[in-house]
């Protein structure tokens, strides 16, 4: 009985598959799409975000880099980057978009809003895990006559590597989220897909199936990254 | 090795401008392991700080080695840092880093040669006894096997002074032991001017040649060990002394001796004795000298230094003559006499 329930569904989904496989496709084009924006994005984002959040720490009162204009310029520009939903940002770069990539549809036009709203959050995340260094840390590294530069690739960034990886995941998951919406105006990958497909054609399998990929593609990002950062404290202990 | 000219520190904070050190001067010999010690908040921790700069005096001159560290640049300050070596009260080891690498930290930033520096690293960790724990992460290390890899790498590029910030307050008494004779060996070895802030007065009393002591932004007191044990000259001084030295007789106890010879006259005297007199047997000749009784109420025995020192509290009985009499005898055999009652 139970056999005969377990082979004729098996054969229906198999049915439902044969029927459906322009699905399969348009899926797997669409999430390799979101992998391939997300990633880059995220690359972007931690190329610029990593110095600027190094630079918002160490230009603080009394650190290595001391400078308090700069620190209140970066930090007011950063706020108002971040005060603005993703939504209208996406929109009010449209223009700078078009002069990198020559259009603002498709991933590579995606990339440029992505990766621009990233950097604002990156260098936040970034600032907070180097201030949960302890200032001693610094200290010894100063006493031993380093400088700047020395403090920050050999004590603040290995220090706060774990919490730095975590920080990479946070925001790559952020951009799968923001990716979607980048979708809804032609940006491509699983959020054009939904909502062109999905939303505007009835295509219920098309949102369903989107929706389970990205839950899947979250949690793998998570899990690699606390993998990773297991075993970069493991390595410690 | 150190010259401090009235240095003065003064935090400036939107509320208040709060004074840390008031016109401090001190001097430390080459080659002397001098210790500081002052209650938390009298600004000893800012006081060493200050000798490599991590805090800025705001005014003051102080002269290492020949060479003024208040006037340097920032270049010339990073090169006189590196003769300046530095240990502290939580380790400051990093956790991203072996045992071993962290020794390697110092000479990296001193650009020292790779294989030139891994030979230095592996003669420092022999010298403080945990070669073997070279590649293990700090995290693993008990707080005295950490405090070893600080002083190891504070040891790195062969600095001629040594601070150490409350370097074994976070350990327990057996450690601290073992970690102060590790500086007092490389002290006598590497002929390696120590300066270290405490606020146990038993570290000073195991390893300094000469204390000052820091109360309220003010050195109050400096001299040898042994003398301001002996003879602390300020309530300061004293009240460290007794946390370690029992000297105090309850009162209660007192009172009611002194009642019980009414008719007779009595003192009570402190009598303090170092070194070679804490052997002769001064009382006992005084008790057969003159028509006295000695009442022995407190005595103690103590080391500084490997020198012996002491303090005896008596209660001597007899005519007022005989009493004041026996007191000069004593005195006039070098100790120290303080009459209490």
């Amino acid at each position: 009985m139970l056999e005969h329930i377990l082979t004729s569904n098996v054969v229906l989904l198999g049915n439902i598959w044969a029927d459906n496989s322009w699905i399969a496709e348009k899926v797997l084009l669409a999430t390799w799409e979101t992998i391939y924006m997300v990633a880059i994005s995220t690359g972007i984002s931690y190329l610029i975000g990593l110095p600027l959040g190094v630079i918002l720490v160490t230009t603080e009162p009394g650190h290595v880099l001391e400078s308090k204009g700069l620190n209140r310029i970066l930090s007011t520009i950063i706020n108002a980057v971040r005060s603005i939903p993703f939504i209208i940002f996406l929109i009010l770069v449209i223009p700078f978009t078009r002069l990198i990539v020559g259009t603002s549809i498709g991933t590579a036009a995606s990339m440029v809003p992505l990766s621009l709203a990233a950097i604002p959050f990156v260098a936040r995340m970034v600032e907070n895990s180097l201030k949960e260094i302890e200032w001693g840390l610094i200290e010894a590294a100063l006493s031993m006559g380093a400088n700047a530069w020395q403090v920050i690739s050999k004590v603040l960034i290995p220090e706060a590597l774990p919490s730095i990886i975590l920080g990479v995941a946070i925001t790559t998951i952020n951009l799968v989220g923001y990716s979607a919406m980048a979708g809804i105006v032609g940006g491509g990958g699983l959020g054009t897909l939904a909502y062109y497909y999905g939303y505007q054609r009835y295509e219920d399998m098309i949102m369903w199936v989107t929706v389970i990929v990205l839950i899947v593609f979250v949690q793998c990002v998570q899990m690699l990254g606390d993998k990773m950062v297991t075993k970069t404290v493991n390595k410690r202990r | 090795m150190i010259e401090i000219r009235s240095l003065t520190k003064i935090y400036h904070s939107p509320h208040q401008d709060i004074l840390a050190l008031d016109n401090v001067s001190l001097s430390i010999k080459r080659g002397e392991i001098f210790g500081i010690i002052g209650l938390s908040g009298a600004g000893k921790s800012t006081l060493i700080r200050c000798i490599n700069m991590l805090e800025k005096p705001s005014q003051g001159s102080i002269v290492v080695d020949g060479q003024d560290i208040t006037t340097l640049n920032q270049n010339e300050l990073r090169q006189a840092r590196q003769k300046i070596g530095m240990i502290f009260q939580q380790f400051n080891l990093l956790s991203s880093r072996t045992v071993f690498d962290n020794v390697m930290f110092p000479l990296e930033i001193a650009h020292i040669p790779i294989k030139q520096a891994r030979k230095r690293a592996a003669e420092l960790l022999e010298l403080v006894g945990i070669l073997d724990k070279s590649h293990v992460y700090p995290d693993q290390l008990s707080g005295g096997q950490k405090q070893r890899v600080g002083i190891a790498r504070a040891l790195a590029n062969n600095p001629k002074l040594l601070l150490s910030d409350e370097a074994t307050s976070a350990l327990d008494p057996q450690t601290t032991r073992s970690i102060l004779k590790l500086l007092k060996d490389i002290n006598s070895q590497l002929n390696l001017t120590i300066l270290l802030i405490t606020h146990d007065m038993n570290v000073i009393k195991q390893v300094c040649d000469r204390v000052a002591v820091i109360n309220d932004s003010h050195i109050v007191e400096v001299g040898d060990v042994l003398s301001v044990f002996s003879n602390p000259g300020t309530p300061t001084s004293q009240s460290f002394i007794n946390a370690i030295v029992n000297k105090d007789i309850p009162e209660e106890y007192t009172q009611s001796l002194l009642k019980t010879h009414e008719n007779k006259f009595s003192r009570m005297i402190r009598v303090s004795f170092i070194g070679s007199a804490a052997g002769d047997p001064v009382i006992s000749s005084m008790i057969k000298k003159y028509d006295i009784d000695a009442n022995i109420l407190y005595g103690n025995i103590d080391r500084v230094k490997d020198v012996p020192f002491g303090n005896l509290t008596l209660e001597l009985i007899g005519s007022r003559e005989a009493v004041e009499e026996s007191m000069n005898y004593l005195k006039t055999n070098g100790l120290e006499i303080e009459v209490i009652q």
